[in-house]
């Protein structure tokens, strides 16, 4: 079995891992939450401003390895300015592309790019841990405004 | 290298080390995870299965008297590995975890009380840490811990503070599976009985690797499991002082740990068999016999002074390297070979992943000790873990592919937390 760890590690994914994009707290944010993979330390916390049923703005912070923290930083791009409807498709297709299924890659934009990671599947969960955390952080704000 | 032990030959006992990952030898760096195992081990299991596989304690039949005889015959070569005076004191169970989990339901349920106090230390594995957190929201009982200083070791002026007669249970870990520590854990046992109180050593990172003497130590439980050892994973063992161990009540019921049994009520078996409960996993526990064998025919003075100069090679190595941080102590001989270390603000899951790429296993995340990682200021570690078997070439072989990690990673990272 090999494995060549630049389909791991594409550019673009070092690129947001070294710059990460919408680094830090949001203040006022609508909800926050946290996640974190025990298995292997990974933490992040994503702030979500809401505003018209959509993301009007949003930030992540946490530690952990260059696939959790360049997938929070693809995914802050990706979401912001997006409708609640089009966040939960898409977050939909990250996670079947994670698991291995065929998804519209087009749909992903740079995202595309961790295509990469489901074959190394105990990075999986580091790739998946910014989206779970934001799902939960929806469903969270849809809780509170019935 | 001692002179008594001809690497080379040793390491043809241990077929995986032939492997080839991706076209590059397997350097096996993570023997405080799980051990490899010598070819009598697995012949050990493949002789059981093939040759006179029975249910133990049951059948008249010579194969099952065969299987019980080794099976006992296990018990007697931990026995004298650890140098317990009756073999009644060894349990088999499935792991440390299991063997400290027996101790905190059997033990702890019959002599914890609401107000007790169960002293642990922050360098704990999980498996001596939930265990004793369970029992103590049950009891209404207190958990006290032994700080880490910044060298990674424990503080006996501390222990002499927090041991009270208050304290029940002291439970240490003998060696850190993360910061390589070996901890006082006699002088703790002696604290621990001054104020009346029970002293159990996880023995999970020692007795693979250092001299162990239930004797000496004098410390009332050790836990260990075979799979860290040589033996098959799925075998471990408690020992427990037979006073002790006579006056707890079982921790599962079933077959083989009875005496007799009536619809309603039962009444027990002997020790160690009380605690025994189902068929046990004699193959497992044959192979882990297979293992001391193969232990003691080294001599575990000699596989401690291997590691030892292994382990001072690689500090040393690693040390001077301007951007690696070692954890633990520097002093070889309060340490094992259980060395964590972090390399820049390259993540250690990367750091990993990039290694194994170059044959190189290495462990990286918290070792199931979340607390210490705390305490260490990290979310992960990267760990290299040496055992008899592993060679200075190999130590080369880890620093010289931190190159690889560094060219990818190296000089960013997340800025700031
Ligand atoms: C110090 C220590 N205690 C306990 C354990 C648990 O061992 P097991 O998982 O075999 O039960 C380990 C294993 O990593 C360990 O290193």
């Amino acid at each position: 079995m090999s494995l060549p760890l630049d389909d791991l590690y594409r550019e673009i994914i070092l690129d947001h891992y070294k710059r990460p994009r919408n680094r830090g707290e949001l203040d006022p944010h609508t909800v926050r939450a946290e996640g974190n993979n025990p298995l292997c330390g990974d933490e992040i916390q994503v702030d979500v401003r809401l505003a018209d049923g959509k993301i009007e703005a949003i930030a992540f912070q946490g530690r952990g390895c260059s696939i959790s923290q360049a997938s929070a930083s693809m995914m802050t791009e990706a979401v912001k300015d997006q409708d609640l409807k089009d966040v939960a498709e898409l977050v939909d297709i990250f996670k079947r592309m994670m698991h291995g299924e065929d998804v519209d890659l087009d749909e992903l934009g740079d995202i595309e790019a961790l295509e990469g990671v489901q074959k190394f599947p105990v990075r999986i969960k580091c790739a998946l841990l910014a989206w779970t955390t934001l799902e939960q952080a929806l469903d969270e704000a849809a809780e509170e405004t019935p | 290298m001692t002179p008594s032990m001809d690497l080379g030959r040793l390491r043809a006992d241990f077929p995986i080390l032939e492997r080839r990952i991706r076209g590059r030898p397997l350097v096996y760096l993570d023997s405080a995870a799980t051990s490899q195992k010598p070819q009598a081990v697995i012949d050990a299991l493949v002789d059981c299965y093939r040759n006179y596989n029975a249910n133990v304690h049951r059948g008249v039949y010579s194969i099952s008297e065969e299987a019980t005889e080794k099976y006992e015959g296990a018990r007697d070569k931990v026995q004298g590995l650890i140098g317990a005076a009756k073999r009644e004191s060894i349990v088999f169970v499935r792991s440390t975890t299991e063997a400290i989990n027996l101790v905190a339901y059997s033990w702890g349920r019959q002599n914890i009380g609401p107000g007790d106090e169960i002293l642990l230390t922050e360098m704990e594995h999980h498996s001596n840490l939930v265990p004793w957190q369970i029992l103590a929201a049950e009891k209404g009982a207190v958990l006290r811990h032994l700080s880490v200083s910044e060298e990674g070791t424990l503080d006996l002026d501390e222990a002499r503070r927090l041991i009270t007669e208050r304290t029940k249970l002291v439970g240490v870990a003998h060696m850190s599976n993360v910061l390589g520590t070996i901890n006082p854990v006699k002088e703790l046992g002696r604290l621990a009985h001054q104020a009346g109180a029970v002293m159990l050593v996880d023995g999970a990172q020692s007795v693979p690797h250092l001299p162990v003497d239930v004797r000496d130590l004098d410390c009332d439980f050790l836990a260990a499991s075979g799979h860290k050892m040589l033996g098959p994973t799925g075998i471990g063992f408690l020992y427990g002082k037979t006073e002790l161990l006579e006056s707890m009540p079982p921790f599962m019921g079933g077959g083989d740990m009875i005496s007799q049994v009536w619809l309603d009520h039962a009444s027990y078996n002997d020790l160690p068999w009380k605690f025994e409960a189902g068929t046990p996993n004699f193959a497992d526990a044959i192979g882990l016999g297979v293992a001391v064998d193969y232990l003691q025919a080294i001599g575990m003075d000699v596989i401690r002074e291997h590691e030892k100069q292994l382990t001072a090679y690689a500090l040393g190595t690693l040390g001077e390297l301007p951007d690696v941080q070692v954890h633990g102590p520097r002093d070889i001989d309060i340490r094992g070979g259980a060395v964590s270390f972090c390399l820049g603000d390259v993540h250690p899951h990367d750091l990993a992943q990039v290694l194994d790429q170059e044959g190189v296993c290495i462990r990286a995340g918290h070792h199931c000790c979340h607390p210490l990682m705390r305490k260490l200021g990290v979310s992960a570690t990267a760990r290299a873990s040496f055992y008899l078997y592993n060679t200075e070439n190999e130590v080369d072989v880890l620093v010289s592919s931190l190159d690889k990690a560094r060219a990818m990673f190296g000089q960013f990272g997340p800025a700031g937390n």
